[in-house]
């Protein structure tokens, strides 16, 4: 993979109970790069974007952002957890945008995006106003930035979600199957808003079952089976060559999408 | 036959009386009302930590509180207390003191309601910007949880302004203490008692009315 690597899993382990959702997880993502989970439901795609997030801890392995451990530090050969303070300051570095798009339904869309800037980044309001409606606008929801939640189609309110994570400049962007939530009529305009991102050089890793958006955006896709990396490599190679039957059989499940 | 002559004189002769006892029971119940939601908040806290230490003490209060009349407290609190060596307070401090409690209990269950219905999502979307954890709290959680909560807010300060009327045991001049004592001078048994639940009634309507369009004014939530 060329390029500067910016998010590096290695070995990464994770189990809930007894059962081992990760079983070793080895991932790259380069600056710049767009990088695209594949991979049947329960395969452990969701739970590695959380725990790069640190919305779940990993059990073993180590995520490096920039060469620093996601959620804690090395201290005498022993991995120390971070204060919630350390390790909100590393979220605040890597934008997530959910399935079901949690926006903060006591916010308008512009507050919506405003909040991280004004709180966590300590901008000025009338910055951060600014900010929040030159996104608001590049999503193309500029008329709407005094709307609540409730007011905004599933589409535009993914599309504000994602607003608020690009505006806190974030290194790596997280999508975890964004527009799974979504009618299909509102799909492509959430799509469109991601493809001018990834065109603009966001590094992105995400989820998704949009599998001609993956094949189309992606430098990278990985596709996860069990909680492993069955394969990875450039798209042409997932869709084109795929290696094991798994594969074969999950693309199989798309068919109809790739016979153009 | 009924042969009682209504004679109004003796309500427009003590207006001022009743409008100062209505505004006083108002306060007490307002003042209660905030002190009590600020021990709820504490309390509703303590109880979802997690921590047993902190969680069970919490409990004993709000059990303690729930299955005693607020009538015998207040006598407690006023009467009690100070047996107990605690002097110093005043009769109207001691009806806050125990109004405060009483509503500090109901708060407690409401609150813990509130923050346990609010949506794990919205806390992981304020985790994913950054935000420490008493922010999330701040910004997120509690205008989400006081919106959601508004309703019983509502209810349960219109029940304590009722409640005020039980200070008249203490002879607090709120409403019903002061009918009492315009209606012993006097003997206009009806038309004092009347006016008084009138007052109540139109008091407590006009808050229910006014909370209602603070209620629709934050309905941004469904």
């Amino acid at each position: 993979m060329a390029g500067n690597v910016l998010l590096q899993a290695r070995k990464v382990h994770k189990s809930f109970g007894e059962t081992e959702v990760l079983k070793g997880i080895d991932l790259d993502v380069a600056q710049g790069q767009v990088v695209s989970l594949i991979g049947a439901s329960g395969s452990g795609k969701t739970t590695f974007l959380r725990c790069v997030n640190l919305l779940e801890e990993h059990d073993a392995g180590e995520i490096l952002l920039d060469g620093e451990p996601v959620g804690y530090r090395m201290e005498g050969g022993r991995r120390k957890r971070l204060s919630e303070a350390a390790i909100s300051a590393q979220r605040a570095r890597i934008g997530m945008v959910f399935q079901q798009f949690n926006l903060f339904p006591h916010l308008t869309a512009e507050e919506n995006v405003m909040l991280g800037l004004t709180r966590v980044l300590g901008k000025p309001k009338a910055e951060a106003r600014e900010i929040a409606g030159h996104w608001l606008a590049r999503v193309g929801l500029e008329a709407r930035r005094g709307h609540y939640p409730y007011q905004l189609s599933g589409g535009q309110q993914q599309r504000v979600a994602i607003a608020r994570a690009v505006a806190m400049q974030p290194r790596l962007l997280l999508f975890d199957e964004v527009t799974s939530a979504l009618d299909p009529e509102l799909v492509a305009e959430v799509l469109a808003v991601m493809q001018q991102l990834a065109e603009s050089g966001q590094t992105m890793l995400l989820v998704s079952h949009e599998m001609l958006f993956v094949r189309d955006v992606s430098h990278h896709v990985v596709f996860m089976d069990q909680g492993r990396v069955a394969q990875a490599g450039p798209p042409a190679e997932i869709f084109g060559n795929p290696e094991s039957e798994r594969l074969r059989s999950f693309l199989g499940r798309f068919h109809g999408l790739f016979a153009l | 036959m009924i042969d009682y002559h209504f004679d109004w004189s003796v309500i427009s002769r003590n207006s001022g009386r009743f409008a100062e006892a209505l505004g006083l029971g108002l306060g007490l119940a307002v003042l209660s009302l905030a002190i009590g939601c600020a021990l709820g908040l504490a309390c509703a806290y303590a109880r979802l930590s997690g921590k047993p230490w902190l969680a069970w003490p919490v409990r004993g209060y709000v059990e303690l509180i729930r299955c005693t009349p607020l009538l015998l407290l207040i006598f407690f609190i006023y009467f009690g207390l100070p047996e107990l060596g605690l002097y110093g307070m005043d009769k109207f401090q001691s009806f806050v003191l125990t109004l405060s409690l009483y509503a500090g209990a109901y708060m407690c269950e409401v609150f813990r309601a509130g923050l346990a219905s609010i949506p794990k999502q919205y806390v992981e979307a304020a985790k994913a910007i950054g935000l420490r954890p008493w922010q999330r709290q701040r910004w997120v959680v509690l205008p989400v949880m006081i919106r959601i909560t508004l309703p019983s807010i509502s209810n349960n300060l219109i029940s304590l302004f009722k409640d005020t009327s039980l200070a008249a045991a203490i002879a607090i001049p709120e409403l019903t203490f002061t009918a009492r004592q315009i209606n012993a001078n006097t003997f206009r048994v009806m038309e004092v008692w009347l006016t008084a639940s009138a007052l109540y009634l139109a008091t407590a309507w006009l808050l229910a009315a006014l909370l209602r369009r603070v209620e629709r004014r934050y309905a941004s939530i469904r």
